[in-house]
């Protein structure tokens, strides 16, 4: 038996170690410096919408993280993750809707637009303390989080799992969405919240805060990649991997399955939720059309096409998908839902294991092998 | 009332031999299919102790009662003469110490022999011990030894769900051993072996029953034979005969039921 060290896997290897190294700096301070010190005429300038643009991708392979933490690990296929996305970046919006205060259409220093329009007299109760952004900030991680906590016991306990997971999760966001299209919930209704000014005394409107705002999203990838490494190399994440295997015999270990399915399901929904908060300022908009159930099933597609299971891959899949739709609805949008669409089943069928399975099978040198053989049968 | 009611109460499991598994009167029907039919069945502490039957006799629905995953409707099932098993679930019971090896191999596949034998070795349960879980040096040495025992040794950084049939049955074994449970229960561990890995099989169930108590449900009956050791037969859920192989082998209702046939 070879050397093991006292960590039962290395997190990563040095290579990879390198590889993440050299995207974080890319993406944290070459990027930023693209776009802030080099003028804007340059054939080197990253544009503000760029990087916006990009900041947005960010929040979104963060989504797609917490969503491969339980699929690609645990086994569990949340089909209604948007549901934690969305509630994360409503605590956010919230906060920054408080921000606006008399710069408002109505002018209420106290009250937000759609309230007064409501005839309300002052905020419902679960807008208090989102004035502050530290609270907001605990919300974004505790709402998700509680949700998940619930929804997680209720279902793991019962044991449901596969397909029954998936559809009820589902339900759950349908339920979210046809709530929030609600105007007496008190979030805006239809239109959501928008119309944000600034964010921690900074104007959204100015390129040094979208810059900023990319970088916090940047830097929150980078810690959020780290803590999923944590956990999916500890013996905890073997113990997902089991879960996901065979549920039974690790009960029959003495392992609650309920337990482990719980934590990894709440850490991932907390994820989401960050997600959420870093989306809806560089968007400058949340509405009840992130609870859609489309869009969560997306999000599934997104980590199939990367790879599940790998942590990397929904990375890379949240970026090539989400690139794809900015080429194709500007070059061609009447194709991009066949090719979404069509991107599915090719990968379902030719890659189960995403890019990151192809990238392997290149690499192992299989492919070179097997063309090998066939030429040597041409030969004979 | 004056009268105590027997075989209840602490005095009359004292007063009994010892065991390691005592059930008595257990019932369980599916849809009004008697699957166990006031079954009585003691396990003496350190006894292995092979259980045969037709299929359908009831045994792999009393491993599921004696292990939490199915409720007996009645009747009572003790664990080491004083813990009541009928009202706990799976993961409580696993942490009591009986070990169950079902009967289609399970492990998990897309883990390490190492990995699989790692999980199941006998440490803290709770999500943040394993989070932070990291080998120690002893642990190590407990892991090796156990892969020595399963004859896994070359293969422990293999994939479980690259091994032939017969290797994930000696993995799961060895799992169980790993939890260092007081009593196991096999549930066809040679099914689908070769004559030569079932013969392994038999010299390392001997070794194991030196210091665990086991239970063995079988249909191979050279492979019994083999084990040597006091056997129940089970028919329509409750004990039809009991004793060594060859008694129970000659008993004319045993060979109507089951070895007749």
């Amino acid at each position: 038996m070879g050397p093991i060290s006292s960590r039962l896997v290395a997190m990563e290897s040095k290579r990879g170690w390198a590889a993440i190294l050299v995207l974080a700096a890319i993406a944290i301070f070459v990027v930023p410096i693209l776009n802030l010190a080099v003028p804007e005429g340059s054939l080197f300038h990253i544009p503000t919408f760029w990087v916006t643009t990009l900041g947005k991708y960010l929040a979104f392979a963060i989504l797609a993280l917490s969503l491969d933490l339980i699929w690609g690990y645990a086994g569990i296929l949340s089909l209604g993750h948007g549901a934690f996305f969305g509630l994360g970046g409503y605590a956010m919006g919230m906060y920054m809707m408080r921000q606006i205060g008399e710069r408002s259409v109505y002018g209420n220093p106290d009250l937000p637009d759609f309230m007064v329009f409501l005839n309300w007299d002052s905020v419902p109760w679960y807008w208090l303390g989102f004035d502050q952004f530290w609270f907001a900030a605990l919300m974004v991680l505790a709402v998700p989080g509680a949700l998940a906590f619930v929804f997680g016991w209720l279902a793991f306990r019962s044991r449901i799992t596969g397909v029954y997971f998936s559809i009820i999760s589902q339900a759950m966001v349908f339920a979210f969405m046809l709530a929030f299209f609600r105007n007496e919930m008190g979030f805006g209704g239809n239109n959501g919240l928008t119309d944000f000014k600034d964010i921690l005394g900074f104007e959204l409107s100015r390129d040094t805060t979208k810059v900023g705002l990319y970088i916090a999203s940047a830097v929150s990838l980078l810690i959020v990649y780290l803590i999923c490494r944590t956990v999916v190399s500890s013996k905890l994440g073997r113990l997902l991997i089991a879960v996901r295997d065979a549920e039974n015999r690790v009960r029959f270990l003495g392992y609650s399955v309920t337990n482990a399915k719980l934590f990894v399901f709440t850490l991932s929904a907390m994820i989401a939720g960050l997600a959420g908060a870093l989306y809806v300022p560089q968007v400058g908009i949340i509405n009840p059309g992130e609870f859609a159930p489309a869009k969560s099933i997306e999000m599934a597609i997104w980590v199939a096409v990367g790879g599940r299971g790998t942590l990397f891959g929904a990375i890379i899949g949240a970026f090539a998908i989400n690139g794809a739709r900015t080429y194709f609805t500007a070059a061609a949008p009447e194709i991009w839902l066949f090719f979404l669409g069509s991107l599915f089943i090719l990968v379902t069928l030719v890659m189960p294991q995403g890019i990151v399975g192809v990238y392997k099978f290149l690499r192992s040198g299989e492919l070179i092998e097997a063309i090998g053989r066939r030429l040597r049968r041409g030969d004979a | 009332m004056a009268m105590p009611e027997p075989a209840s109460g602490p005095d009359a499991v004292t007063a009994r031999e010892p065991s390691i598994l005592y059930l008595e009167g257990v019932s369980v029907s599916f849809d009004g299919f008697k699957a166990l039919n006031s079954l009585n069945l003691i396990i003496r502490r350190g006894e292995m102790r092979a259980i045969i039957g037709p299929n359908g006799a009831g045994k792999t629905t009393m491993m599921d009662v004696v292990t939490g995953k199915t409720r007996p409707d009645t009747g009572r099932v003790l664990f080491a003469d004083d813990v009541n098993l009928a009202h706990l679930d799976e993961t409580d019971i696993a942490n009591l110490g009986i070990g169950r090896k079902f009967q289609k191999p399970t492990v998990f596949e897309s883990l390490t022999v190492f990995e699989n034998i790692y999980l199941a070795q006998k440490t803290k349960r709770s999500i943040a011990e394993t989070l932070f879980a990291r080998i120690r040096g002893e642990q190590l040495t407990r892991i090796e030894a156990t892969l020595e025992t399963i004859r896994l040794t070359e293969r422990s950084a293999d994939l479980a769900g690259d091994l032939s049939h017969g290797q994930k049955q000696w993995l799961e074994i060895g799992m169980l051993l790993a939890q260092e449970p007081e009593l196991m229960l096999l549930d066809e561990p040679v099914a689908g072996m070769s004559d030569a890995e079932t013969e392994q099989t038999v010299t390392l169930l001997m070794e194991i029953a030196k210091d665990h108590s086991l239970v063995v449900v079988e249909h191979d009956m050279k492979f019994v034979r083999n084990l040597d050791c006091t056997v129940s037969v089970l028919h329509e859920g409750s004990v039809l005969a009991e004793g060594p192989m060859e008694s129970v082998q000659s008993d004319p209702r045993v060979i109507e039921v089951y070895l007749g046939r």
